[in-house]
């Protein structure tokens, strides 16, 4: 066969509709919003049981024994499964297999699992989870990651210390004598939840072959069934997964929930099992936003150039590892923020607590640091009398520039194109509070101020990070995709396991199929683990890596249905082109059609995409390329505080962020969004109060996210640099907005109250000015009046 | 068997008579209205009622009229929110304001007053217009009917007066004849549970000064010293209330942040909550006379 330039044979844009780059719309949309949509939870088989799950009420407690004969004997219940019942692997993990199935020997957080009942309902198993007897004996809990990070702490894994990253980079020591200015200062951020919708759900049916099948909402289909498969004692090919629909995950259904509850019941009772995680349950079944300290350091010269960076950061991840080694090393990969220094020293400590365990959740370490650095780098503005946009102008990292791992930054990196965009935007127009509708007011529909006690703040704040797997992970994605004639017409098939959060991955596949083989009609099939991996739908690189492997596989399905035309027609196959249903000649003219060319058969063929290799760090000074891309982005906050109250409106978001390709434009808005909302949640209400390892809020009542009256508009720029290395020049898209949100806040918040406001979220108590005018809203202080960057 | 895990009645009387006889022949059952409270409780596992009463289909419990020539609204017990926010806006101007700070519009199309007060939770919105109102409850069983003053209606955190056989059939809220107002600070600007609350109520037919305090306290609250205070200073100011006096305001909200005895929760400290309701106080009186002038100027 000819080896051809693929660009040259892909269908004429012209041909396709809602192809790459348009606004095409979820195939999951309707049905979700008409109600019609599977989500996990659905999931129903006839002759189902119910799974429910008892779980420890203390934060540490050895266990003396358990007792569960009361519970079987409870009508209707059909098994209760402890640790001695577990088939296989008595831990699982994503990194470490180090997290009980079913609690051993001690519980090491509130909530911990220890044993799981299967009965004809799920009320009967709730009642039976109270008539298991557990004899615990209550230990004190290591609750404080301080005293972790010195991994001397007894009763808790490496005494506490789960990992310490560190970074060198120049000479701090060095450049601090060049420093005219240096700033200081610890700030703090507690634990977000990634607050998903849909609960943590699934459905086991127990297979003839002493095997399973598993419908379940998840991140990554091929690591928990590597997982499921291990704790269960089965080969792989035992275990089947199959991805039902999933209601949201933000990272934290990266880790196994329902998974290997639901299987164990399902194999001993030889019934199907329903699991669903009620709200209250969920907040104990997942993972959350590592909460963290960070100390900074900053040395600048007089005109604004930094000279050096040092950061110690702290993430606390609770009493099993998760993600956590790898969270606190992508924290501190963009601990120093999206800056050029040369000179850099970076300390990270994951540590372990009997806190609830902490992992993935969109940023990913990177959240955390950027709110950091981004409050840092307003303190150093103030210091040097300088506006905070043209501080970071000044310092905002270019291509070339070298990162404090030595990785150069290749790839386009337009951080001052999109600091541009915020500074030229002309900021929204002074609230009348007298006059507006209450809901424009700080404190909502409370009716709590007519202007009294209001200032305005603007904050700004900037955010990068790395974009799929650093550190030499060979990470691939699988596609299928198949063409068959079906009423005369090509139609296509896409089958690849990356799983669709919401995020829309699928209605990038369906757009690829159509761009790259011109047809009208895609299939899409179900995701599950018969196909090869697709990776994690995390870390912003599902649409990267499904790109790479649906645009392959459809270059090799088109490849081929031409070599078959060319066949037919006595040509070389590199004279032809495939326009949907037509094969075309040198000059445009239909030669022979697709349907003549296939006839009854299909094509089909798999493609493994990877991205470029990376490398790991070294241990001593955290040295190496180890990361695939870059992704940046920027929020201008504008803020209204009631400094008597210390409540806030957040009344515009700005922001720009670079997406390489806007793949689906619509869908790209959605993520910035969305990201930026969660960002916002986490600046001013999102927190999981957790005292003595215990979370006092495990609801919607007292876990606050944003509603529809908390957002603000979003005027947004999107810059479409094409990425080099990337599928269509794409880049990741869902994380980097959720990174300058807090900062850009919180950033508004300090400059509208004058307070340090040390840690986020902040809490009306927080934001009162001891100064507060009370003055019935004249002194609403005019935001911008440090001076024009321009 | 039905979604409470065993065979449970879901009893559902067409006339108030039927309502109180099942409520005490079966007491285990829940009364249900909105169930907004209740089907959270039972889905939380916090409630496992054997089955419920269910009052939406009893005649005439979802409406309102005005009696007493006009001088009180009577309230069914099965009137929503939305109802209030748009039927009773005038005449209850903050028990309007009140509902409208519920929830969220769902929950304001189902839930009530009635199931509100029988929660008798220290944060529900209704409870401080309610104090600031002189509303009284109207509750019946088998025994017969009876009202409860407002004053004697909540005696604990969760726990009222209300006997274990009895219904709300109505409240009773004298309408408005100055000027009202109703604050809620909570750190979300809609569907939020309060931090905490205060209600005021100048009336200017009675002379009086009526105060409300939410989520300040195990129960709601009076601000009694500061009605005191505030009726003295309005004495001879009731028709012609003039311009607002700044340090009467502050006095006033003062007074009402003494009268609140909060705790230290996950919704805030007892010191942002009495401070936040010092400035709530101030801040309320300053719109109530702002509105007082507004009309006696008219
Ligand atoms: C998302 C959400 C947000 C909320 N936000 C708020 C808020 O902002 N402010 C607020 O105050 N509340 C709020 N609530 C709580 C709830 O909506 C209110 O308390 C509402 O007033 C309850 O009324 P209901 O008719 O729904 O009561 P139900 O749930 O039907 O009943 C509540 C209780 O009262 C009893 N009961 C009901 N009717 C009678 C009767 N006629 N006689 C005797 N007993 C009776 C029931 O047995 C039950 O114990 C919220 C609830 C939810 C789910």
């Amino acid at each position: 066969m000819t080896v051809t330039d693929t660009s040259t044979r892909v269908a004429t844009p012209s041909t396709v509709i809602d192809g790459v780059g348009a606004s095409a719309t979820r195939p999951d949309g309707v049905p979700k919003a008409d109600g019609s949509f599977v989500y996990s939870s659905d999931e129903y088989h006839d002759g189902s049981l119910w799974g429910v799950t008892l779980r420890s009420p203390h934060p540490r407690a050895r266990i003396l024994g358990i007792d569960t004969s009361r519970a079987e004997g409870l009508d209707g219940v059909r098994c209760v499964l402890t640790h001695r019942d577990v088939p296989g692997s008595a831990t699982y993990g994503m990194k470490i297999y180090d997290q009980p199935v079913l609690a051993f020997d001690e519980v090491r957080y509130q909530g911990e699992p220890v044993a799981v009942v299967a009965a004809t309902h799920p009320e009967i198993a709730r009642r039976a989870c109270e008539l298991v007897a557990v004899e615990y004996e209550e230990l004190v809990p290591n609750t404080d990651p301080e005293r972790s990070l010195t991994g001397t702490v007894e009763g808790l894994p490496g005494g506490g210390l789960a990992r310490h990253v560190r970074i060198r980079h120049g000479d701090v020591g060095a450049a601090r004598a060049r420093a005219d200015v240096v700033i200081e200062g610890r700030w703090e951020m507690g634990t977000q939840d990634p607050a998903f919708l849909g609960p943590e759900s699934g459905l086991a049916v127990p297979l003839g072959d002493g095997g399973v099948e598993l419908y379940v909402s998840c991140q990554n289909l091929h690591l928990d069934q590597q997982q499921v498969a291990d704790c269960l004692g089965l080969p792989l090919d035992k275990v089947r997964l199959v991805l039902s629909g999933v209601g949201g995950a933000f990272g934290g259904k990266e880790d196994l929930n329902v998974h290997i509850h639901a299987c164990m019941l399902a194999l001993r009772t030889g019934r199907p099992v329903r699991m669903v995680y009620s709200r209250e349950e969920s907040f104990f079944g997942h993972v959350h936003r590592h909460p963290a300290i960070a100390d900074i350091e900053l040395g600048a010269t007089r005109d604004g150039r930094l000279v050096f960076t040092k950061v110690r950061l702290v993430l606390d991840g609770g009493a099993y590892t998760s993600t956590s080694q790898v969270v606190i090393a992508n924290g501190c990969y963009f601990a120093a923020g999206a800056y050029h220094v040369v000179d850099v020293e970076i300390d990270g400590y994951a540590t372990y607590t009997n806190n609830p365990p902490c992992g993935a959740m969109r940023g990913f370490g990177a959240v955390q640091s950027c709110y950091a650095i981004e409050s840092a780098m307003d303190r150093l503005a103030a210091e040097l009398d300088l506006h905070p946009l043209e501080l970071r102008m000044r310092n905002a990292i270019g291509e070339g520039d070298v990162l404090p791992t030595g990785q150069p930054v290749d790839g386009p990196a337009p951080v001052q194109e999109i600091l541009s965009y915020l500074r030229d935007l002309p900021l929204p127009p002074d609230s009348d509070h007298f006059a507006a509708d209450m809901r424009a007011r700080p404190g909502g529909v409370g009716n709590v101020t007519r202007g009294e006690g209001i200032r305005r703040g603007v904050g700004y704040a900037l955010g990068m990070k790395a974009i799929g797997f650093s550190g030499g992970m060979d990470d691939t994605c699988t596609a299928r995709v198949t063409v068959w004639i079906r009423d005369g017409e090509p139609v296509a098939e896409v089958y690849c396991a990356g799983p669709e959060l919401g995020q829309g991955v699928v209605t990038l596949e369906a757009q690829i199929a159509r761009t790259e083989l011109g047809v009208r009609t895609v299939e899409l099939r179900d995701k599950d683990t018969d196909i090869a991996e697709s990776g994690a739908s995390s870390a912003s690189r599902q649409s990267w890596m499904t790109a790479g492997a649906v645009a392959g596989a459809c270059g090799l399905v088109r490849d081929e249905i031409l070599a078959r035309a060319a066949a037919v027609l006595g040509r070389f196959d590199g004279e032809l082109t495939l326009d949907g249903p037509e094969i075309r000649g040198r000059d445009g003219r239909p030669l022979v059609s697709v349907a003549d060319v296939l006839g009854p058969e299909s094509v089909s063929h798999a493609f493994t995409y990877r991205h470029r290799p990376t490398e790991p760090v070294d241990d001593e000074r955290g040295q190496g390329n180890a990361h695939v891309a870059f992704a940046y982005a920027a929020h201008r906050a504008v803020v209204d505080v009631d400094v008597e109250l210390g409540l806030v409106r957040v009344v515009e978001m700005a922001t720009a962020q670079d997406v390489g390709k806007a793949m689906n434009p619509v869908a790209v808005e959605g993520q910035i969004e969305g990201g930026t909302v969660q960002g916002l949640g986490l600046a001013v209400m999102e927190e999981l109060q957790i005292t003595d390892g215990r979370i006092r809020n495990p609801s919607f009542t007292d876990y606050l996210i944003p509603t529809m009256l908390d957002v603000p508009p979003m005027p947004m720029k999107i810059f479409e640099f094409p990425h080099p290395d990337a599928p269509y020049g794409l880049n990741g898209v869902g994380e980097p907005p959720n990174l300058s949100s807090t900062p850009a806040i919180l950033n508004a918040l300090r400059q509208a109250t004058g307070l340090e406001l040390p840690r986020a979220p902040v809490r009306p108590a927080d934001l009162i000015s001891p100064t507060a005018p009370g003055d019935g809203g004249a002194g609403l202080a005019r935001a911008d009046q440090q001076g024009d960057p321009r | 068997m039905d979604n409470l895990g065993r065979d449970s009645a879901v009893l559902r009387p067409s006339s108030w008579r039927g309502a109180v006889l099942l409520r005490s022949e079966y007491p285990d059952a829940s009364p249900i209205c909105g169930g907004t409270d209740l089907m959270v409780d039972i889905n939380f596992a916090r409630a496992r009622p054997s089955g419920l009463l269910d009052l939406t289909s009893v005649q005439g419990i979802d409406s309102w009229e005005l009696t007493d020539g006009g001088r009180t609204v009577r309230i069914g017990a099965g009137v929503s929110f939305t109802t209030i926010i748009e039927k009773l806006s005038g005449v209850c101007p903050a028990l309007a304001q009140a509902a409208r700070t519920v929830g969220s519009p769902q929950i304001r199309n189902r839930g009530t007053v009635a199931g509100n007060l029988a929660t008798a939770s220290p944060a529900g919105d209704s409870h401080p217009v309610l104090m600031a109102c002189w509303a009284r409850v109207e509750v019946e069983s088998v025994r017969g009917p009876r009202l409860i003053d407002i004053d004697d209606f909540f005696v604990g955190p969760k726990r009222s007066a209300l006997a274990p056989d009895e219904l709300i059939r109505a409240v009773l809220i004298p309408a408005a004849t100055g000027a009202q107002q109703f604050a809620k600070v909570g750190p979300r600007n809609a569907m939020v549970i309060a931090t905490t609350s205060f209600a005021l109520n100048l009336d200017v037919a009675g002379r009086r000064v009526g105060t409300g305090i939410g989520s300040a306290g195990p129960t709601p609250l009076r601000a009694r010293a500061a009605e005191q205070m505030l009726e003295e200073a309005m004495a001879d100011r009731w028709d012609e209330p003039g311009t607002v006096d700044e340090s009467l305001a502050r006095r006033f909200g003062a007074l009402v942040a003494e009268a609140a005895s909060p705790i230290d929760d996950v919704r805030g400290s007892a010191e942002y909550r009495r401070h936040a309701l010092a400035v709530l106080g101030r801040r309320c009186l300053t719109w109530a006379l702002a509105d007082l002038s507004r009309e006696a100027a008219a």
